[in-house]
């Protein structure tokens, strides 16, 4: 029940978030402070969930092949690679580091 | 924050744009740098339209003196729904990593599919796994909330290129997902409409039918970690975070801040309050607004 309720609620946030600039401001601009503070809630919370992700409750979830992982990610990234690649590359890299270290 | 911008976040501004030019029709160029779209953090590349842009693949392009004639709306249409093909091809992939990785999570099988069929977003759906695996559901729903507060300021710009009354524009600005939004992107501020909903409407049901495929195929939670399946989540909001870091010094910090909260945090609440509470690195913003975007 509890999913439900967040899933159902989730996307009643999202429709009401996209329906509010064409349906209510039109072509009005929100004041430029509110899309400074806006523009950065994206890297604050992908920093975030990042790290919730990895390190877990009380950094319980901490596990190195996930770093390795998230190394390889980040480093075939920068060179250029699409996105889906570059998670692939991860996750192989992930599954050997786990083989490896057994 | 738009952060992919795919919302699909999935599928990525600078995929779209990609796709835009490998498809021939547009001649891009970075207004983006010297133009920060409202709210928009990851900015895409926009692009000018010459007087063809959206002529289908194929079709017998005009001699350079010809008078060109401007691209119908089906054409549009069809540009935008073929721009979308791309999109929605790794909207699909990322859908089935979705849907295996709740279905692991113990979501069953009806609640991926809603989920994916009513919010059509994978940075909030993600979010919303996330959180929801360490916390309640006020905080997990604030954090999805807050990853799509980035629509917001996207709807606020493609409001004037939209058509009707308030009811009207308000439904066709459920279309405003982030790689249509790139793609309908026509430069200083100007947006496509159809080519906007023709990038939508073939990116739907693939991230539907991804997270069926993910759903009903799902390898046990034991076999999804030992093949490495367990980075997905982290490893997909990491490289949007890389395209976050790209954008300003504001960025960097926002992140480092809201990085360094959560983390502390997670010793003492769950997840979601963790999430919620790294949010404060956002008001970074308020101080000396000018000179932030350098890309």
């Amino acid at each position: 029940m509890t999913l439900w309720v967040a899933i159902i609620a989730v996307a009643v946030v999202s429709l009401t978030i996209k329906a509010a600039g064409p349906g209510v401001l039109g072509e009005r601009q929100l004041p430029a402070w509110t899309q400074d503070v806006i523009a950065l809630l994206a890297p604050a919370l992908l920093a975030a969930l990042v790290v919730v992700d990895v390190v877990g409750p009380r950094w319980t979830s901490l596990d190195w092949p996930v770093l390795g992982g998230l190394a390889t990610v980040a480093g075939v990234r920068l060179l250029k690679a699409p996105m889906l690649l570059a998670i692939l590359a991860g996750v192989i890299a992930t599954a050997l580091l786990r083989l490896a270290i057994g | 924050m738009p952060v992919t911008h795919y919302d699909c976040y999935h599928s990525g501004m600078s995929d779209a744009s990609k796709d835009r030019r490998r498809h021939g029709r547009l001649a891009s160029r970075d207004v983006a740098k010297g133009h920060p779209v409202p709210g928009s953090a990851r900015l895409c590349p926009a692009a000018e339209v010459p007087g063809r842009a959206g002529t289908p693949d194929g079709a017998e392009r005009p001699s350079p003196a010809a008078p060109e004639r401007p691209a119908s709306p089906r054409e549009r249409l069809i540009g935008g729904m073929g721009v979308g093909v791309g999109l929605a091809a790794a909207a699909f992939v990322l859908a089935i990593t979705f849907g295996a990785m709740v279905r692991a999570q113990g979501w069953g099988i009806a609640a991926p599919l809603v989920c994916s069929a009513i919010v059509f977003s994978g940075s909030a759906q993600f979010a919303l796994a996330s959180a929801l695996s360490g916390g309640g559901v006020v905080p997990a729903v604030t954090a999805a909330g807050l990853i799509n507060a980035r629509f917001l300021p996207m709807g606020v710009s493609v409001a004037a290129s939209l058509r009707g009354g308030r009811l009207r524009r308000a439904i066709e600005g459920q279309a405003v997902v982030d790689g249509s939004w790139a793609a309908a992107h026509l430069g200083e501020g100007r947006f496509d409409r159809e080519r906007l909903i023709g990038a939508t409407v073939v990116q739907w049901p693939a991230w539907v039918a991804g997270t069926a495929v993910g759903v009903f195929f799902a390898p046990p939670a034991r076999i999804a970690e030992m093949l490495g399946l367990d980075l997905v989540f982290p490893a997909f909001f990491l490289v949007l975070l890389m395209d976050e870091l790209r954008t300003s010094a504001k960025a960097r910090l926002a992140a480092g801040v809201g990085g360094a909260i959560a983390a502390a945090l997670m010793w003492v609440v769950p997840a979601g309050l963790a999430l919620i509470g790294s949010t404060m690195a956002a008001l970074i913003g308020l101080r000396g607004r000018s000179g932030t975007v350098e890309r």
